[in-house]
């Protein structure tokens, strides 16, 4: 079972903070949404940088919590080199504790603030040639070899269909567990999508704390949706279509990504796990808040089920897309990296997949690009209070 | 390739993996050996019963309970949103 015969090795990029990386990248982070253009023109004019723009940074101060952990999260992240934060100057965000805050991860971290400097036009000038520079020192770094022990997964499904229950999440769970039994990390997010299924996840909780935690945090979103009190909205009409029919029924499906392995904690939204093994990350089950969320929490590679085929990325951790969905797989050919359909069709065991899909993370761990990745989908969506989708 | 998935002994739906039409039949060799005849067509995805279950009956499928029966369902008929129901989040009962 699962025969990998010698030990597995990926190849990426220590950091000065102990920190293991699987991608470079330079990240041009606006600390609010006014300069996002600003962040985007540098990025446009430095090969090598990647722009984060989102929509956050100027919320009233009781909602800045997510935003700046989530940011501190990305700007911090492994597989970040050098990060260059583009402020406005008057936004509720605190950009210089976010600047010492990513600073605490030893990176080459600078800090400048559009209304100083006199404008977009100055402030792109002094952008370009700070991050010019940065990605001149991050192409320095070289690479060295780790174990898979130093790897952080996200588990994430978007677009689910009946594929993603009987195929798909069932091989990330296998893959799920060869990291886990490895001494790697993996975190499953997407709390609205356990409801209906947490009594399975609390029988393998590691501790009577961890077991509260995934009922609280299961409660809390329940009674949103309960507040709501719209009958399908916590499933969508692509699910709908697709062949689930409730969220009990897709949540049953959705649990099968996180394997078999023992629950070591319940994370908040872009919160890093303490400790190695399996988490839960209490998050949305949007796609993109979801990710972005999992991000800041520091995974290196995102695993995502899709049935129905969803393009999306992130701007730093490669998305590996995964269907079970043979259809799928022939149509979106282009965003698909792994066919996940074998198992339906009875070409393949749910163990033959996940071995190719634990392959495919140490591959992606060791330089190959994904195809998101190589299609530049670097989606970003930090989670908000309002306005939220499950 | 098979028709139709039942995942777990106690279930009392399968899930088709091809579009059926109505009128055919299904052949499982899981454990007894059962035969179901579709009484509608049954798209790509989508469940129908394995055998007749009462209004207010569970919904089994993985061996846990997905739904609730808001009518009658017969042996072969398609189950989805039309006749079964959530129990999870909702605000517009108790």
């Amino acid at each position: 079972m699962n025969a990998i015969k010698k030990p597995v090795k990926i190849r990426g990029y220590e950091r000065a903070d102990g920190s293991f990386g699987i991608r470079n990248h330079v990240a041009i982070i606006p600390t609010v949404c006014c300069v996002n253009e600003v962040a985007k023109k540098v990025a446009d004019q430095v090969e090598g940088t990647v722009a984060i723009p989102h929509e956050c940074g100027c919320e009233v101060t009781t909602q800045l919590e997510i935003p700046t952990r989530t940011l501190i999260g990305t700007g911090s992240h492994p597989n970040v080199a050098a990060v260059l934060l583009i402020s406005l100057g008057c936004e509720t965000l605190d950009y210089e504790l976010l600047a010492n805050e990513i600073g605490k991860s030893k990176k080459p971290v600078e800090l400048i603030v559009t209304q100083e400097l006199g404008g977009t036009i100055k402030a792109t000038e002094k952008g370009v040639r700070i991050a010019q520079k940065m990605v001149q020192n991050a192409s320095q770094i070289e690479m060295n070899p780790n174990d898979v022990s130093a790897l952080v997964v996200g588990l994430k499904c978007g677009g689910s269909d009946l594929t993603s229950g009987l195929a798909a999440n069932p091989a990330v769970g296998v893959a799920s567990d060869m990291i886990v039994n490895m001494g790697g990390t993996v975190f499953m997010g997407e709390t609205p999508e356990i409801m209906g299924a947490e009594h399975l996840l609390v029988k393998r909780s590691a501790n009577e704390n961890v077991a509260r935690r995934i009922y609280e945090i299961i409660d809390s979103w329940e009674q949103r949706a309960k507040n709501e009190a719209v009958r399908f909205h916590l499933i969508t009409t692509g699910n709908i279509e697709g062949g689930l029919t409730t969220i009990e029924e897709k949540s049953l499906g959705a649990i099968y990504k996180a394997g078999s392995s023992e629950i070591q904690g319940v994370i908040e939204y872009a919160e890093r796990p303490q400790g190695k093994g399996l988490f839960i990350m209490n998050t949305t089950g949007d796609d993109i808040n979801s990710n972005t969320g999992m991000l800041g929490g520091g995974a290196h590679i995102i695993l995502f089920t899709t049935g129905r085929g969803s393009p999306v990325g992130t701007p730093i951790a490669p998305v590996i897309k995964i269907t079970g969905n043979p259809h799928t797989y022939e149509k979106m050919i282009d965003n698909m990296d792994i066919n996940a359909g074998t198992i339906i069709e009875g070409k393949e065991s749910i163990e033959e997949v996940g071995t190719r899909i634990f392959n495919e993370i140490v591959r992606v761990a060791s330089g190959k690009r994904t195809k998101s990745e190589a299609l530049g989908h670097n989606e970003f969506a930090i989670f908000r209070e309002r306005g939220h989708a499950y | 390739m098979n028709k139709a998935i039942i995942v777990d002994s106690l279930d009392n739906v399968a899930t088709t993996i091809t579009n059926l039409e109505a009128g055919s039949t299904v052949t499982f060799k899981f454990g007894l050996k059962k035969k179901v005849k579709l009484k509608q067509s049954i798209p790509f995805g989508h469940k129908f019963a394995l055998k007749k279950i009462k209004k207010g009956e569970k919904i089994i499928k993985y061996a846990e309970m997905i739904g609730r029966a808001t009518q009658s369902i017969e042996e072969g008929e398609h189950v989805h949103i039309h006749n079964v129901e959530s129990m999870r989040g909702r605000g517009d009962i108790a």
